[in-house]
Formats: structure tokens, sequence, C-alpha cells
């Protein structure tokens, strides 16, 4: 107490910072230390690293062109027989492969046959079991995957990779997937958030300007599909639109198709669209309604008694003040369609799957974490951007929670 | 308004449908899965006999089925454990800090507040890849208790925004004429503000259970066969082979849904102010 009279001011805001520090640190430990595990897992990977210690450094010494020296295959002899009896041969020789697709089976069948070797010369003796080891790109990808901080995974991501020569250039084009496919999210993004525009400013309108009484009906039937489960919507658009489903049986029985011609609307592109439009249509009503329902009627009017037409009323006087209406949603939409995983993993099939799909891959098919954390990393500084964008519009703290 | 036209009438009555069939799309799908969970036939679409109403072709054995099947009623414990726990610590620690933020006095409340906001912007799978990454190295993967932490992280937001909504709508004279009257800051605390915030905190408290309840990707990156949910269970189902089934689970999570809605909007109601 005695402190607080000696300076009257820090005392309110020792008390309102020590109410915010348990969820500050409860944030920080179980949300932002993640995300910085990721971030360092994106650029830091010490598998190669750790397992080939000798190896690597004599291949610092390479001049990069020459076949290396006896003592690199020897030091790799070694490091690899130890690497298989630890256990971690497979990790090393899927990251080598990575960059140098084919590896993984020279370094496998290799380390095979040299735990049964009696010493060397080993120079001779891996160029017998393979050519491979004659190739200098061979000991450039164990260089490159040794690395212990990399930026290959972020250049892997937007398909490109470090040369031979040192350099960056671009990734053979079997292998350059990510770019279009971050072009396909954008592309898909901007599709439905211009769906949803034109499917909810009408509907925004309707509740806006509807009588008092029939407004909150008529939100609540915005607000169901809102609150309902996001597997549910997404389970009922397979229900709806598989080829057996309730759309195509009706299309069939109504005689506009033939039963051998039931459409494909679901595992493809169509799927993630409609589902993604289905989900993010309320957060474009919401926040178009809570603007137009603020517009007076009288605008309209007046605009009307001053001879405008209707269509000139609307486009001079209603559509400009409904601007940060339309803004506030659209990113809102756009931002959270970038991110979406589960409706594309679910009705997308193959040619409907998004960025976040291929992050959700790499973690649990690929097992390439370090390029899944890139991608992540990507992402997410993709989304902040936009969110900065948001908060200067709109401001976070007043996001329509519905 | 002036004497409509026919053209106008021909305008509204276009807007009308067109805005008669976006509520159609918004419910549609929603409504249709309801009566086929009543399908007496293992099939995703009406057959004759529930076109004819006619009873037998409706029957409750999807429901017994999945009240009978230990993968279902261990989701819903699971999803009810964890929901609960994360919504109970995102509840305290938000309405903690919405107190604090709500707070004139707040230094660097810009900042502070995008931290703690941050769970609620960033795409899932971001947040679970990272997650994975973190808690596997704290042994906190495939334990009730990562999980917990992970879905409590975030739901607070929610908390965090629907309280400091319903303080920013609050008269800060109240708590000076509390104080001038002599009350110290814990009582004017539990007599002034907390009445006033409570419907502020059961709605971030629904929202941040509601967030729980359908969260599948983290779970998917870090549960283990113990810890599987209700949304879990519902995901592999979609997977593997789509069963009937799941419209059962899904009438009763639409049923929840609705639920939910209601209660927020009957507090949203009783706090008398809209807060989002």
């Amino acid at each position: 107490m005695d402190g607080a009279r000696a300076s009257p001011g820090r005392r309110p805001k020792l008390l309102a910072a020590l109410l915010v520090l348990p969820l500050l640190t409860f944030v920080v430990v179980t949300f932002i230390a993640p995300l910085a595990t990721m971030l360092f897992r994106s650029v830091h990977d010490p598998v190669v690293a750790d397992a080939l210690p000798e190896t690597l450094a004599l291949l610092a010494e390479w001049d990069g062109e020459s076949v290396p020296e006896e003592a690199v295959y020897g030091a790799l002899a070694r490091e690899l027989v130890r690497a298989q009896r630890e256990r971690t041969l497979g990790q090393i020789a899927s990251r080598i492969n990575r960059v140098e697709g084919g590896l993984r089976s020279v370094l496998t069948r290799s380390t095979r046959r040299l735990r049964d070797a009696e010493g060397g010369p080993w120079k001779g003796a891996m160029i017998g079991m393979d050519t491979a080891w004659a190739k200098p790109t061979t000991w450039h990808a164990i260089r490159s995957a040794g690395e212990r901080f990399t930026a290959r995974h972020y250049l892997n991501a937007i398909d490109l990779q470090r040369l031979p020569d040192g350099s960056v250039g671009p990734q053979p084009e079997e292998r350059r997937i990510y770019v279009p496919l971050l072009g396909r999210t954008l592309l898909v993004s901007l599709g439905v958030t211009g769906l949803c525009l034109l499917l909810g400013y009408p509907v925004a309108h309707l509740i806006a300007h509807a009588p008092a009484n029939r407004q909150n009906l008529l939100l609540m039937l915005v607000l169901v599909p809102f609150w309902t489960s996001l597997l549910v919507r997404t389970t009922s658009w397979i229900v709806l639109l598989q080829t057996q489903g309730v759309v195509n049986d009706a299309l069939v029985f109504f005689g506009l198709f033939d039963d051998d011609g039931r459409l494909a609307l679901v595992y493809n592109m169509i799927g993630t669209f409609v589902a993604m439009t289905h989900i993010l249509l309320p957060f474009m009503v919401l926040p178009l309604y809570s603007v137009m329902r603020s517009i007076p009627r009288l605008h309209m009017s007046a605009a009307a008694s001053l001879g405008a037409g209707r269509f000139q009323a609307f486009r001079r006087i209603y559509w400009p003040q409904t601007l940060p209406g339309v803004g506030a949603g659209s990113l809102l939409v756009f931002i959270l369609a970038i991110g979406f995983y589960i409706t594309p993993a679910l009705v997308g099939g193959s040619s409907g799957q998004l960025i976040a799909n291929m992050v959700a891959y790499h973690m649990q098919t690929s097992l390439n974490w370090g390029l899944a954390a890139a991608l992540g990393v990507i992402l997410l500084a993709g989304v902040l951007m936009l969110y900065w964008v948001y908060d200067r519009l709109v401001g976070v703290e007043r996001m329509s929670l519905g | 308004m002036a004497a409509t036209s026919p053209a106008d009438r021909v305008r509204g009555f276009v807007y009308l449908a067109f805005c008669a069939a976006v509520f159609v799309f918004l419910l549609a799908p929603i409504l249709v899965i309801v009566p086929l969970s009543f399908n007496a036939q293992p099939y995703f679409t009406f057959t004759e006999g529930m076109l004819r109403f006619d009873p037998d072709a409706y029957s409750l054995r999807w429901y017994r089925q999945i009240m009978a099947d230990e993968a279902w009623t261990g989701g819903l414990a699971n999803s009810l454990i964890i929901g609960g726990s994360a919504t109970a610590l995102a509840t305290g620690l938000g309405t903690l800090a919405a107190l604090g933020l709500a707070s004139p006095a707040m230094p660097a409340r810009r900042f502070v507040t995008g931290l703690l906001i941050s769970p609620l912007v960033t795409p899932v799978i971001v947040s679970a890849a990272g997650m994975f990454f973190f808690y596997s190295r704290l042994g906190l993967t495939q334990t009730h208790v990562g999980l917990i932490l992970a879905h409590a992280a975030m739901g607070t937001p929610f908390v965090v925004i629907t309280v400091t909504a319903t303080l920013s709508g609050f008269n800060p004279n109240l708590t000076r004429a509390a104080a001038s009257m002599g009350a110290g800051p814990l009582r004017i605390f539990r007599q002034v503000q907390l009445p006033l915030i409570v419907p502020g905190v059961l709605s971030g408290a629904l929202f941040a259970f509601a967030t729980s309840f359908d969260e599948v990707v983290v779970v998917l990156f870090m549960a283990g066969v113990e810890q599987r949910t209700i949304p879990r269970q519902m995901w592999a189902g979609v997977r593997e082979q789509i069963s009937p089934a799941i419209l059962a689970v899904a009438t009763l999570l639409i049923v929840f849904a609705v639920s939910l809605l209601l209660t927020v909007a009957w507090l949203r109601q009783r706090s008398g102010r809209r807060t989002a």
C-alpha cells in the first residue's frame, strides 16, 4: 500500500498486467512455443550432420568437381555401418534421397555390403558396388543433406533447389508441385470468397432490413449451420453429392440425366468448392449484416426522392456504405479458406487438395517434417499478413462470433 | 414508397427467390441428414418407403448401433473429459486476462491482445503441426493432458473476446461508486463486475467447448487410440467406410449445436447487448 501511495499511476498498471500474466504465460508455453519449434524445425535438421560428422568434415574440403579421396569413402563407410547399427540409417537415407532421388536404395544396399566387407581400400570397393559413388552429385547430396541449418526446405516449398555449384535453380519439372498448388489454393479461396459475397450480400440485406421480430428468426437460419460441426457439414455434402446420393437421385428422378450419366460431384474440385462455400458463407453474412443494419432506410428513400433510379441509388448510396462489411467479410472468408484442411481432405479427392493438405501429407505420410514445417511457416506468414490488414480495417477483437 | 410497378414486383420476386434458394443451400444439407439417420436400410438416400412415409422404412437401428458401440461411447467420454477440462482452463485464464485487458492502465495492450488472439487466427493445420513437434518433445502426445492443453490454448481467444466485449459496455462509474463507498477491489469484482460479465464468460466458455468438441486436426496429429474423440471417430468413419451410423451421430451433433446456439442467444439477450 505504501508503494502504491508513492507512485499512484503504477498500481493499476501492475494489477492489469498481473491479471493478464497467467494467460499470457499459458499461451506462450502451449501455443507460441510450438510455433517457434516449427519455425526452428523448418531451418534446422541435425540428423545427417550428427550421424556423419567425419564424412562431412572431410567433404568440406572437397573441391566439388572431382571424385573425392579415399579418406572420404573410408569415413562414410564407417559412419554408415555405425548408423545402421544405431538404426538411424533409414532417416539418413531418406533425407539424402530427398535431395537427390534414387540415393535411398544406393545407401541401404551399399551399407549392407559394407557391413560384411573387410576393411579398405573403400573407394574402389564402393564404386564397384554402385557407380553412383563415382558421381559428384551423390557427394553434393550428402553434403547438402548434412547442413545443420539449411534453407532447402524453403527452397523446396517454392519449387527451387540448391544446384551443385551452390547457386539456386528450379526443381526438375516433375518435382514442381508446390507453386502450382499454392496457386490453386489462392484461386479456390478467391473463388469461394467471390461466391460467398454473391450469395451472402442479398441474404444479409434481407435480414438487415426485415422487421425486427423476423430478423432474429432469419439470423438463426444462418447461425444454425455456423454452429454445426464442420465434420457434420462436410459429411452431409458427401451424402448429398455422391454418385448414389440425394442430388444425383433427384436429377435422375426428374429425368435430367439417365442412370448411367450420374454426375461426379464429390471427391473432386466441385466437392471442395461447394462444401467450402457452404461452410464459409455465414462468415460473410454476419459482418455484412452488422454493417447493413446500421444503414438507415431513409438514405434510399432520399436518393429516390432526388430522382435516382433503384440501381443508381444502390450503386451510389447503399453499396459504398456497405464496403466495410464487404471488406471484412471477404477478408475473413479468404483467410479462413487458405488454411482449409478437413473439407478438402474429405471431399476433395485428388484434384481438390489444397496447400494445408500437403502439410498434413508431409507430417503423416512422407514424414518430411522439415518441409511440412516450411510449408506451415509460409502459410502462417501469409495468413498473419492478411490478418494485419484485417486488424487495420476492422480490429481483430471485434471479429464476429455470430 | 411509391406505388410498385410490375418491373419492381418482378425484381422483388427474383430477390426473394434468390434469398430463399440461399437459405435452402445453407440449411438443406444439414436437414437432409436428420431423416436419413432414421433410414431402416443401409443407404444414404431416401428409399421409396421413406418417401411414402411408410413407418417400416424408418427405424432407430443406427442409434441403437452407436449406443452399443464402444468406439462411439468411449469417444464421447474422451470428448467430454478433454472438452470440459480445456473449457475450464480457458475460461478461468481468459476471464482474468480480459479483466486486465479492459483496464485503461494495461501496458502494451495491442501487442498482448494480438498474442492472446493468435490461436484463433492461426490455421489449424499449422497449430497442429507445431503442437505435434513441441508436445512430442515433452512426451505429451498420446496423453489426455496434451490434448487438454492444446484445446485450452485454442479456446482462450473466444473467452477473451466475449468477456472483453461485455466489459467494453461496462460503466466505469459503477466501480468508482463502489470504491467511494469503501469496497475493496475483490469485493468490487465479486459484487459489481462479476454479475455483469457472467453472460460473456458463459458464452465464451460455450464457444471454447464447441471448439474443442469439434476439433479433429490436433487430435489427428496428437491422440493415440486411448484419446480418440467423437470428431476423430467421425473422421475415421467418413474416410474409411461411411456407414449410416455416422448420420445418427451427425444428427445428435446438430441437436447439440442448436441447443448451444439457443443458449448463447439467450445469454446475449440477458446481457442486454450484442457482444459480437
